[in-house]
């Protein structure tokens, strides 16, 4: 059984000429212990498909079975076997780390004799050992997002929803969530994360999907989204040389080099399958500064969605 | 599927609404001796000065001292206070600011579960509030009959009835200023109106007959006897319209959070 499956999902928000579609037909098929991110820029649906994913606001069309269940008719049932950590950290203010857990157990139906006794396994994957007391106030970005991770494992789910799980924290904040995230997935829990960094991605995801405006524009491993999408190799070019720069360098002589130019400011990108004739040229110009490097999912993610700014 | 009809469904609850009433209940029992001193004071030292200030003035009112007569007034006007305070303030600093109702929306709670808990949750505080003044008024030797007991229920009743009211404020309000106009355009003028400070019978006549139906007017008319050791007159029909504003006003608080929230 696929712990979520979405076909033909769309979503609009207002009504009549107002009416805005922001997802429009995704389909989307988890495998069961899978880590699948989705990536999209700012805006692009991902909390909204996740919300409506949850049964948390009606689908326009399309259907959904989460843990099996058809959405939104059985969706509080589904819930019981799902852990969310919501893009917005919403911890309760006025308890404790060890509260928070306990009265979140709570809305499962789990009675506290049965959950205390994991309070301090669940605080020491998050990384906050000996936190039970520490009121939610004291705590910094990280660990407020460490707790919520482990709030939503307090039932045990079988599937795990991370919006934009390390968005705002530091290298060694991500770093641990990438660890307990891996280490989930070691033991057969299924991971939909979202989140806007490729390394992430990258580092995490078994399979991944890039989307903007509400649909879904590639879909696979890592690899094989890099494959299909674009060409391996890239040379970034800025400088100048003899009072030419990149863009005016890239206008010239991109197009004989290398098979697909993007110029962004005074940053030419040349995608290219052999690199070494355009290094060759860029060899006997050489205020003409050049970055030679493999292509990356970012390279994938800006090509698809573009570079221009969301917001 | 998000039409206007399925917003004003009847409700859809699950026991989990327990949980949620258990972690507001948690939260105040944390600061529950501050929480009721606030609830208390106010009213209670307007009725202390009030009554035997006044009360020199007023030598009887319907037969008993100015501070008999307020008594009643006071803790009908406290409960419908502390019972709105909660749905407002409280409540949308949990549906708002704190997103504690999206983070409980993600367990197997729905929105239709929050939204009652949070009702019978101002109206428990509210009641938990009015029994504490409850305990002064008696104190004070204005409560002696035991049918003062007999209040309880009656302003449980009447935190329902604000509670629900104050909820569909907290469904529409865009941020905490929008409540001042609800203090000042209804909550202030129902208290004066309602006979809480004075017999509704000093009213013009056109005013009055408004007035009379007003659900604080309601609650009044069903504390102050039961203070005095009296049975009030017409109770069913006062408990009828009481009950009857609470539904009303929380179908349609419902119906305006669920418009709010699961869009
Ligand atoms: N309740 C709502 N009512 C109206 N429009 C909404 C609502 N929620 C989201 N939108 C709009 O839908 C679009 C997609 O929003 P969504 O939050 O799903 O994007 P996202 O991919 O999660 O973006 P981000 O990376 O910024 O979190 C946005 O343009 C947003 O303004
Ligand atoms: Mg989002």
């Amino acid at each position: 059984m696929s712990p979520l499956e979405i076909s033909g999902l769309v979503k609009r928000f207002g009504e009549g000429p107002d009416a805005r579609e922001v997802v429009r037909g995704l389909d989307l098929q988890l495998i069961p212990g899978e880590c699948f991110a989705l990536l999209g820029p700012n805006g692009a649906g991902k909390t909204t498909t996740l919300r409506c994913a949850l049964g948390l606001t009606a689908a326009s069309a399309g259907s959904i079975r989460l843990c099996g269940l058809p959405v939104p008719e059985r969706a509080r049932d589904a819930r019981a076997r799902v852990g969310v950590v919501p893009q917005l950290d919403s911890l309760d203010p006025d308890f404790t780390c060890a509260e928070n857990l306990l009265v979140f157990a709570g809305y499962f139906g789990l009675p506290e004799r049965e959950v205390r006794p994991r309070i301090p396994e669940l605080l020491a994957f998050a990384g906050l050992e000996g936190k039970e007391n520490a009121r939610i106030q004291s705590l910094s970005g990280g660990m407020k997002r460490r707790l919520t991770l482990a709030r939503a494992l307090v039932n045990r789910p079988e599937l795990l929803i991370l919006d934009e799980p390390t968005t705002g924290l530091d290298p060694q904040a991500r770093h641990l969530i990438w660890e307990r995230l891996r280490r989930l997935t070691a033991e057969g829990t299924t991971i939909l994360l979202t989140t806007h960094f490729m390394d992430e991605a990258e580092r995490l995801a078994n399979r991944l999907a890039i989307m903007d405006a509400g649909r879904i524009l590639a879909q696979g491993s890592p690899r094989e989204v890099i494959a299909a999408h674009i060409e391996p190799q890239v040379v970034e070019i800025f400088g100048e040389w003899q009072g030419e720069g990149a863009a005016a360098w890239a206008a010239a002589h991109a197009h004989a080099l290398c098979q697909r130019c993007e110029v962004s400011g005074e940053t030419a990108f040349c995608y290219t399958t052999d690199a070494a004739p355009l290094l060759a040229h860029l060899a006997q110009r050489p205020g003409l500064r050049s970055l030679h490097r493999p292509a990356n999912l970012e390279d994938v993610f800006l090509k698809l969605t573009g570079r221009d700014l969301r917001d | 599927m998000t039409s206007v009809t399925s917003h004003f469904a009847p409700p859809r609850l699950s026991l989990r609404l327990l949980a949620v009433w258990r972690r507001n209940f948690l939260v105040w029992r944390k600061l529950a001796l501050p929480s009721i001193v606030g609830n208390l004071a106010d009213p209670v030292i307007y009725m202390l000065g009030l009554g035997y200030g006044l009360g020199m003035l007023v030598p009887e009112v319907e037969g008993v001292s100015y501070i008999a007569f307020l008594a009643g007034g006071t803790l009908a006007y406290s409960t419908m206070n502390a019972a709105t305070f909660e749905a407002l303030y409280s409540g949308f600093s949990r549906m708002h600011t704190q997103k504690t109702w999206e983070a409980i929306m993600n367990a197997p709670v729905s929105l239709d579960d929050i939204v009652v808990a949070e009702l019978l949750w101002a109206a428990s505080k509210a009641c938990l509030a009015g029994i504490a003044i409850l305990a002064v008024i008696a104190a004070f030797g204005f409560a002696a009959s035991p049918l003062a007991l007999a209040a309880i229920p009656v302003i449980f009743l009447t935190g329902l009835c604000f509670a629900a009211l104050g909820l569909i404020m907290t469904a529409l309000a865009p941020s905490y200023d929008f409540f001042m106009y609800y203090f000042t355009l209804v909550i202030t003028p129902m208290t004066l109106l309602s006979g809480v400070f004075f017999p509704q019978g000093q009213l013009p006549d056109a005013v009055r007959a408004v007035a009379e139906w007003l659900p604080l007017s309601h609650a009044v008319a069903l504390v102050r006897p039961l203070l005095l050791g009296e049975l009030p007159t017409q109770a069913g029909l006062h408990l009828a319209v009481l009950a009857g504003i609470a539904i009303a006003a929380f179908w349609l608080a419902l119906g305006l959070t669920r418009k709010r929230l699961l869009k």
